[in-house]
């Protein structure tokens, strides 16, 4: 195993990045995600990648686009007023069946909102972000160590589905420093047949496309790619579950969320509270069947979020509303403190015991 | 014995252009210097969003269709992906090049991006139904000027070359018609040597040819091609603007 | 299971940052489980700075301190701000040279230290915070082990060779103050 190295989060995706073999990247500065164009404006010359500052953020995501019509590994990153600006170009890639990874280090919003951390674009990475029926592949790292391994899985995940993988984060996890093992080696790339690389006079043109004007075919292509996302929803889900053996509180958290969660179970159940975690690390998919499954045990739900409440819906959907689902959150940039957390399970235990 | 035919580097598939619209002409000139410079094979285009939106269709090399305005970006990826073996040229009318997507071309130029760009300057928006365009002239009457381009109200007409020629960043800049034979000529040869200073590692090449839609400018095709002598060659002059080695080696 | 939670604060530019990282490491190579979050944004230079680290023996939950076992404070408002979210007999290290006032609670421990004069006297006027780290962990007998040189060697960049001996200068001047 490597020796484990103090690495900020934002700093762990693009070592991870390089590793994972992506040689091209393209971003615009913007807080609190800019470590890592820094760091591959410093690397990248001296491996023989890519890296551009483009002119705008919508400029980045199409120089994306352009690398990943021909096949290679490419991201780009950003915060969250700038991935609403690469929102068209995340529809083009969907639209086009192109794998990226791009990274959403999340800041408060809306408009230009706040530099803090934030979980309020869940809706944004969930449900595609731009227009068009779509999804991506939305990973939700915990720690700087998920932070690097999820950025090596995105990029495997995009070869395999040919489709966008996002890094869903947020500032604190982008800032904060952690040991990390950077013990990963480039993972075999798939064959893309499709990639737009000179015909080399051997085979007919390759088109890398979005546009089809006959509604039957371009129904015909959304169907097809809504059977593929299905394949992933039963395949590639995945959560960390914690003390969910005997919980009867199921508290639901990602990224930062569900570590300050983590302090207020471990608290609770001091308390002699029977309280458990469900970490969703793919959010999209998201982990329906854990839920499913705690939502037959459990008297309540609480959903712990950086936001007004988003990841909530979810939780209710997954788990047909059989249970009442809590909030409790911040927003704006605030954190949730693990104290407010322990309020919110012990009002929950009160409530569902009373059921 | 053959005595015409269609460049390799164009498929047999129909165009969907109007009758008379020169968008024919500049694919056939872009495909013959594609044939003649052997690049096919290793020739990547990116398609814009405007009437030329398909020429994904007619272009026999590996096409991309990009999103509105952002051709020289994805070019600009595409190029980067790998820049030995790539030969990468945008095909982009004027609203998607000089309206929607004058910052990507701006940029792409000020990095002399080793792109080759074709720009189709007709003055008008075609696909959408001749609305008017960065480059319409004043007084143009269009379906959102109907009284005329009010340069009071709505603005100046921009001159890309000229304004392209300010910055450092590109290597060749000029402008051509294809509205009679002569012309058609200079035009190849502009084309060629766009894409030839892309091949030497020149860098970023554009070539605008101003072109006509007679059926949004409610002309006959014939006056259109007249209308471009009267009406857009005073204000968009041809010529290059820019050749950086021919200024080196005059400097030398 | 034993875990230890610091606040550094101060101004920007006063290494605020450098000295939570310098912790961070020694208690990475002292086999803990550590975190270290800063603040962040336009307040690089001259706006209040802080920074969060644990050491753990366990797996770091929240990497946010808001109940620091320590509080490092190098300016009066880091001081007026997180004076009372110290934990009940924890420490506080205050830069006397720039804090005039005293801490009101009686309930923890605080040693005062003129960090940014011993600093200036000394030569190193850029490492009061390693001064005031030395004291700190001279405070929590945690000084003199291998993992502080190790440490040094990981944050001090290769570059700056010259730095390596100022820090350890600064954190045995610390260490070996007398006096608060």
């Amino acid at each position: 195993m490597a020796e484990k190295v103090l690495m900020k989060g934002n700093e762990a995706i693009a070592e991870a990045a390089i590793l994972a073999g992506c040689r091209h990247y393209f971003g615009y500065p913007i807080t609190p995600q800019t470590e890592i164009a820094a760091y591959m404006a410093k690397k990248m010359p001296k491996i023989g990648g890519t890296f551009l500052q483009a002119e705008s953020e919508v400029a980045a995501i199409n120089m994306v686009y352009g690398v990943a019509s021909t096949g290679m590994r490419v991201m780009t990153s950003s915060s969250s007023p700038g991935i609403s600006l690469k929102s068209e170009g995340l529809s083009y890639l969907a639209g086009a069946d192109l794998p990226a990874l791009v990274v959403n280090v999340q800041r408060g919003g809306p408009g230009l909102g706040g530099i803090q951390p934030s979980q309020s674009d869940y809706f944004q990475a969930t449900r595609g972000g731009g227009h068009g029926d779509y999804h991506m592949i939305v990973l939700a790292p915990a720690s700087v160590q998920e932070m690097a391994s999820l950025t090596v899985k995105g990029f495997e995940l995009a070869d395999k589905y040919r489709m966008t993988s996002m890094i869903l984060a947020d500032g604190t996890m982008g800032q904060m420093m952690e040991p990390v093992s950077l013990d990963f080696e480039a993972s075999q790339t798939v064959e893309k047949p499709w990639a737009t690389t000179g015909t080399k006079m051997s085979r007919p043109h390759n088109i890398v496309n979005s546009l089809f004007l006959q509604p039957d075919e371009l129904e015909k292509y959304n169907f097809e790619r809504y059977e593929r996302y299905k394949r992933i929803e039963e395949t590639e889900a995945m959560c960390e579950e914690y003390m969910m053996d005997d919980a009867e509180i199921c508290v639901a958290a990602f990224g930062i969320a569900a570590r300050v969660s983590k302090n207020a179970v471990d608290e609770a159940r001091k308390m002699g509270i029977k309280v458990g975690l469900i970490r969703p690390i793919t959010v999209w998919p998201f982990p329906k069947a854990a839920f499913a499954k705690a939502a037959d045990k459990v008297k309540a739900f609480i959903s712990v979020e950086l936001s007004m409440g988003q990841m909530i819906e979810d939780v209710k959907l997954a788990t047909s509303c059989k249970k009442p689902v809590f909030l409790c959150n911040r927003a704006g940039g605030m954190i949730p403190a693990p104290e407010q957390v322990l309020a919110s399970i012990k009002e929950a235990a009160e409530i569902g015991g009373a059921n | 014995m053959v005595v015409f035919d269609k460049p390799h580097a164009l498929t047999d598939a129909p165009m969907h252009y109007c009758p008379g619209c020169t968008h024919g002409i500049v694919h056939r000139l872009v495909a013959e210097v594609i044939d003649e410079l052997g690049i096919e094979g290793k020739t990547i285009g990116v398609a814009p969003v405007g009437c030329s939106v398909m020429a994904y269709n007619y272009f026999a090399c590996d096409m991309i269709e990009a999103a509105h305005g952002r051709a020289p970006a994805v070019a600009t990826g595409v190029k980067r992906a790998d820049p030995e073996n790539h030969i990468v040229f945008t095909y982009q009318g004027d609203g998607d090049l000089a309206s929607i997507g004058m910052a990507e071309t701006v940029h792409a130029a000020a990095r002399n991006e080793n792109i080759t760009i074709i720009f189709i300057n007709n003055a008008i928006y075609g696909m959408t139904g001749g609305q008017m365009a960065p480059t319409s002239l004043p007084g143009q009457v269009t379906q959102t000027s109907p009284y005329g381009r009010d340069v009071k109200q709505c603005g100046f007409p921009i001159r890309v070359c000229e304004m392209l020629s300010e910055l450092d960043g590109p290597e060749y800049l000029e402008r051509v018609t294809v509205n009679n034979v002569k012309n058609i000529r200079q035009a190849k040869k502009a084309i060629k040597k766009a894409f030839q200073n892309q091949i030497d590692g020149k860098g970023f090449s554009l070539i605008e040819v101003l072109s006509s839609c007679p059926t949004n400018w409610g002309m006959t095709p014939k006056a259109a091609l007249e209308w471009i002598d009267e009406r857009m060659i005073p204000y968009y002059p041809l010529g290059v603007y820019k050749d950086r080695s021919a200024q080196e080696a005059q400097d030398k | 299971m034993s875990t230890k939670q610091f606040l550094f604060s101060g101004f920007g530019g006063q290494g605020i940052l450098f000295a939570g990282k310098f912790l961070a490491y020694k208690g990475l190579l002292d086999e803990k489980q550590v975190s270290w979050l800063p603040s962040y944004g336009p307040e690089m230079r001259g706006g209040t700075a802080s920074c969060s680290v644990i050491l753990s023996d366990d797996a770091v939950g929240s990497p946010i301190v808001s109940a620091p076992d320590v509080l490092v404070a190098m300016n009066l408002p880091s001081l007026d701000k997180y004076e009372s979210s110290v934990v009940s007999g924890g420490l506080i290290l205050a830069d006397s040279t720039l804090i005039e006032r005293k801490v009101a609670r009686d309930d923890v421990k605080v040693v005062y230290i003129p960090a940014t004069r011993l600093a200036g006297e000394n030569g190193i006027p850029t490492l009061a915070n390693m001064i005031i780290v030395g004291k700190m962990l001279s405070e929590l007998n945690d000084f003199g082990d291998a993992s502080i040189e190790a440490a040094l060697a990981k944050v001090v960049s290769a570059k700056r060779a010259d730095m390596l001996d100022a820090n350890r200068k600064a954190l045995k001047l610390g260490a070996e103050y007398v006096g608060g």
